[in-house]
């Protein structure tokens, strides 16, 4: 089915998400949407999918006008959509995902899920997936989270298939697995929309690709081009792709991790004997698919975390069993994976969010009353400092774009003495402006000759930023690596496999 | 590979995604000690206070088959041997919880039955009135069908994502219109349906403020209990009480025993001789799970509840199944509220649900969203307020005060203790919206 959109607009208030947008996509192709976080490419296929209702400007299926109220009615049409935050209930088995809004039942409306599991078994077996229909999806690895949603989205024989950013939780060889499906239903005649700000990918399977950038479509662009020709047409401008950094000067003073263990409330291994050290004036970057570990280690860090066994010295001062003030005291600086709910208050202006750390005595708090004078000041210095793009100190964090909130976090982090700095996932959801200035923050910090930790699910950052690259998966370290560790082996070592036994053992990797 | 060696893979390639990551054990003392202080207090009970004499249990009524002899045993003695099986249980729990095993909850129903009953024969000794089994036990049927069926709206509405605070409101509400219609029709089957309707519109206007307007749940559940006991206590004293006889004086449903079943000696007079409204609640229990768990109304209220946004981009309405769930728990609500004027006594009184309300949302957490643990909990909660009811008859020596404090207190522990990790739906208490 051919499928076209005609001059989308939809607006938010005074923001306008997406400005008369015209799209057109194949049957057989796979069209590439390409842009940058909060460009607007989630809310067009919101539009298409019936979530949102567009302002302006018609959706077409081979040439034929569509009205869809809901996301039912574009189900109906062959429209299907693999989510980037995945749509499945967690408490439901795999067959009840599946069969959820199109159930099929026996008499008296009792569910017939032994269809359900068939029609599973049966799209597994088409595309080689090893899913099983009862198995509750929370119990499920991402990776195979993410078949279900496809699987889910096949189910309704749907002839368009949108996949809204889906490898940001895939280990490159699941992302390669992922490319060869899509290949694979392209083959078959479905007509493909991949949404996503990752080059690589984009060049790797891309028939097409529309390039979008605040709401507009600013071009579009052939699979053949290069990096910096794409990266520039959705930034821009011309960017940096490189993070510019010396060789490390190693120092003294060292943070080292000896057989930490973090105990979930279930009581399962969530960080499990991680040893590890990181000397003064290196980046140690933690790298690994999401949820093996890192946001436990990171929390463990900084006490927050409750069950926490072994050792974390900093410059031989031990650091478990502490608590979070004493452990802020002692010189570490930290910048939480996600901003929104442990960086920052939303409903707090800059200047309030800036010295949230400091408010237990001078210069910013004085018997007791806040000292404003000194807050705006101070405020007024990072806010120039740290090119934090507002209209004034008093802005409410909350209405500041992903990367202006985590400059915040990171002026508050970086404005104390520091002698360690953890900066969990320091770039999701930021624009690339602000990637560069974040890392070109975190590579002056390691120069400043305190140990840097950088958690990255993104592997481009983590090679990038790194000295040594140290991998996690299910809690546990697979070994810790020079930054010119070959992809592949990185890859690798992503699901679980040390470089050691890994096929592409290359002799220099530990 | 061994459990401890999970999270490193065994063998160059294998495949990584079936070892499971490796778990130690959590265990807690907070059950043993728990049981520890209930047995010292109860020691203590038994050495300040000893009762001597006997205790005479009556376990039959006179329609039975066969009569099953009064059990009379030596009080304090039995009641010591009790607290030696409650000691018993409570070293096994140490036991299990030093190797760090959790303990059991057969261990904890063994526990509370041996004191249970230590306490009863405590407490009979030397009454001159036998205590009756059967009648602690079905009157525990009895008073727990409020609670049953308020908890069945509660996990109805629950399960589907509205917290509904508001079932004390809909129990009153019910009540209070089977009194009115039941007596003006004289027909308690019409005040039934009358308190079905008045405790669904409750649940409208519930609805009306958390689904559509998206008001906090809590709030309008708490103020639309207050906003229920207003209106009746008005009417009540200004309507009801002047207008007594005609308005305020309802046919009560007889009890209909089942034939035969009912002379099975204590169970058939427990269960089997119990009114309609009795029956239609095993029924409900039955219907609301199998509805919730089997059904395609059920997965669709329970993806509603869990992760609402899933269900929309599968083009689930989530305002209309919130609404129809919600309508449904209302009218489950009311039955429960006709069971006072209309099965229980013949006339309404002023806040005459007394909190049963509050007590059914216990008992839905109590019995973790799931229909039949929750009316399970129902159950104890009736028999706690029953069995003060029997032991101020036999002439129980412990002050009144305290044996009505005794289904709250059982509450209490049953939801802060005994419960475990129970986890609510995921969405329940937040409003939808899209964007």
């Amino acid at each position: 089915m051919r499928l076209e959109l005609r001059g989308i607009t939809k607006r938010f208030g005074a923001l306008v998400a997406n400005d008369h947008i015209d799209l057109v996509v194949e049957p057989g192709e796979i069209h590439c949407l390409l842009g940058e976080n909060g460009a607007g490419k989630s809310t067009l296929m919101n539009v298409l999918y019936g979530l949102y209702q567009a302002d302006e400007g018609q959706i077409l299926l081979d040439d034929a006008v569509q009205e869809f109220d809901g996301p039912g009615d574009a189900m109906a049409a062959g429209i299907g959509m693999v989510h980037q935050h995945f749509m499945l209930v967690p408490v439901f088995t795999v067959a009840e995902n599946v069969m959820l809004g199109h159930e099929s039942t026996r008499a008296g409306g009792v569910l017939d899920l032994d269809a359900a599991r068939a029609k599973v078994t049966e799209i597994s077996a088409r595309f080689g997936f090893h899913v099983d229909p009862d198995a509750l999806v929370e119990d499920l690895p991402v990776g195979v989270q993410q078949r279900v949603e496809i699987i889910k989205a096949l189910s309704h024989d749907a002839d368009i298939l949108v996949f809204d950013e889906p490898t940001a939780v895939l280990t490159p060889q699941e992302t390669d697995e992922l490319m060869g499906i899509m290949r694979q239903l392209r083959d078959e005649g479905t007509a493909i929309v991949f949404i996503t700000h990752k080059l690589r990918e984009v060049r790797e399977v891309a028939d097409r690709i529309t390039v979008i950038r605040h709401g507009k479509v600013v071009g579009e662009a052939s699979p053949s081009a290069s990096d910096g020709e794409l990266a520039s047409l959705m930034v821009g401008r011309a960017v940096e792709l490189v993070v510019a950094k010396d060789e490390p000067t190693l120092r003294e003073n060292a943070l080292e991790v000896t057989d930490l263990e973090v105990v979930g409330p279930g009581g399962q291994v969530l960080v499990d004997r991680v040893s590890f050290s990181v000397r003064g004036g290196e980046v140690l970057v933690v790298a690994g698919v999401q949820g093996n570990g890192q946001t436990e280690l990171t929390e463990a860090l900084l006490g927050l975390q409750e069950q926490v066994r072994g050792s974390i010295q900093l410059d031989g001062q031990e650091l478990v069993g502490r608590t979070v003030r004493q452990i802020l005291r002692a010189g570490v600086g930290f910048v939480p994976e996600d901003r929104n709910t442990d960086g920052l208050v939303g409903e707090f202006t800059i200047a309030e969010n800036l010295v949230l750390d400091r408010t237990d005595g001078p210069p910013f708090v004085r018997r007791g009353s806040l000292q404003l004078r000194a807050r705006d000041s101070f405020a007024r210095e990072k806010v120039a400092e740290f090119d934090v793009r507002t209209q004034g100190i008093e802005t409410r964090v909350g209405r500041l774009s992903g990367g202006n909130q985590q400059k915040v976090v990171l002026a508050r982090e970086l404005s104390r003495e520091l002698r360690l700095f953890v900066a969990a996932q320091p770039t999701r959801g930021v624009d690339v402006g602000s990637i560069e200035f974040i890392h070109k923050r975190i590579v002056e910090t390691r120069d400043t000759g305190i140990p840097v930790v950088v958690v990255s699910t993104e592997l481009d950052e983590a090679v990038a930023l790194a000295d040594r690259i140290m991998v996690m998966y299910r809690g546990s370290v697979v070994g810790i690596v020079p930054a010119d560790t070959p992809r592949d082996t990185l890859g690798l070592m992503m699901a679980g496999i040390p470089p050691e036994t890994g096929p592409q053992n290359e002799g220099d990797a530990a | 590979m061994t459990a401890t060696t999970a999270g490193v893979p065994a063998a160059a390639g294998a495949p990584a995604s079936q070892d499971a990551p490796r778990a130690v054990a959590t265990t807690t003392w907070k059950a043993v000690i728990g049981l520890g202080v209930v047995l010292v207090l109860y020691a203590l009970l038994l050495l300040l206070s000893p009762h001597d004499g006997s205790a005479r249990f009556l376990l039959s009524t006179s329609t039975d088959l066969f009569v099953l002899s009064t059990f009379v045993v030596p009080a304090m003695a039995t009641a010591w041997v009790c607290g030696g099986v409650g000691l018993a249980v409570l070293l096994l729990a140490a036991v299990r919880t030093r190797a760090g095993r959790p303990v059991p909850v057969w261990a904890i129903a063994v526990f509370a039955a041996a004191l249970l009953v230590g306490f009863l024969a405590w407490a009979a000794a030397g009454s001159p009135r036998d205590l009756s089994v059967v009648g602690l036990l079905s009157g525990s049927v009895a008073l727990c069908v409020p609670i049953v069926y308020g908890a069945l709206g509660g996990v109805i509405g629950e399960r589907s994502g509205v917290v509904n605070i508001a079932i004390e409101g809909q129990l009153l509400a019910g009540a209070f219109t089977a009194a009115i219609v039941g007596s003006i029709t004289d027909s308690p089957w019409a005040g039934l349906v009358a308190a079905v309707l008045a405790s669904a519109l409750v649940a409208l206007v519930l609805g009306m403020f958390t689904i559509t307007y998206k008001v906090n749940q809590v709030i309008v559940g708490v103020v639309l209990n207050v906003l229920v006991i207003g209106l009746t206590s008005f009417f009540y004293s200004e309507v009801l009480v002047p207008n007594a006889e005609t308005l305020n004086t309802t046919t009560r449903f007889e009890r209909l025993p089942v034939p035969f079943l009912e002379r099975i000696p204590i169970v058939g007079p427990v269960l089997f001789n119990q009114t309609i409204v009795v029956y239609l609640m095993f029924v409900a229990v039955a219907v609301v799970w199998f509805a919730l768990f089997r059904t395609r109304w059920g997965l669709r209220v329970r993806a509603v509840g869990e992760h609402p946004k899933a269900a929309d981009t599968v083009g689930i309405d989530v305002v209309r199944t919130r609404y129809r769930a919600v309508l449904i728990g209302g009218a489950m609500a009311g039955m429960g509220g006709a069971f006072y004027t209309v099965v229980s006594i013949n006339q309404f009184g002023r806040e005459m649900t007394a909190g049963a309300g509050f007590i059914a949302l216990a008992a839905v957490i109590f019995g973790k969203w799931d229909p039949l643990r929750a009316a399970l909990a129902g159950l104890l909660f009736g028999f706690a307020t029953n069995l003060q009811n029997v032991l101020s008859v036999v002439g129980s020596p412990v002050p009144s005060q305290f044996m009505l404090m005794l289904p709250y207190v059982v509450t209490l522990l049953a939801v802060a203790g005994l419960v475990g990790r129970s986890r609510a739906p995921a969405a329940a208490g937040d409003a939808y919206s899209k964007e």
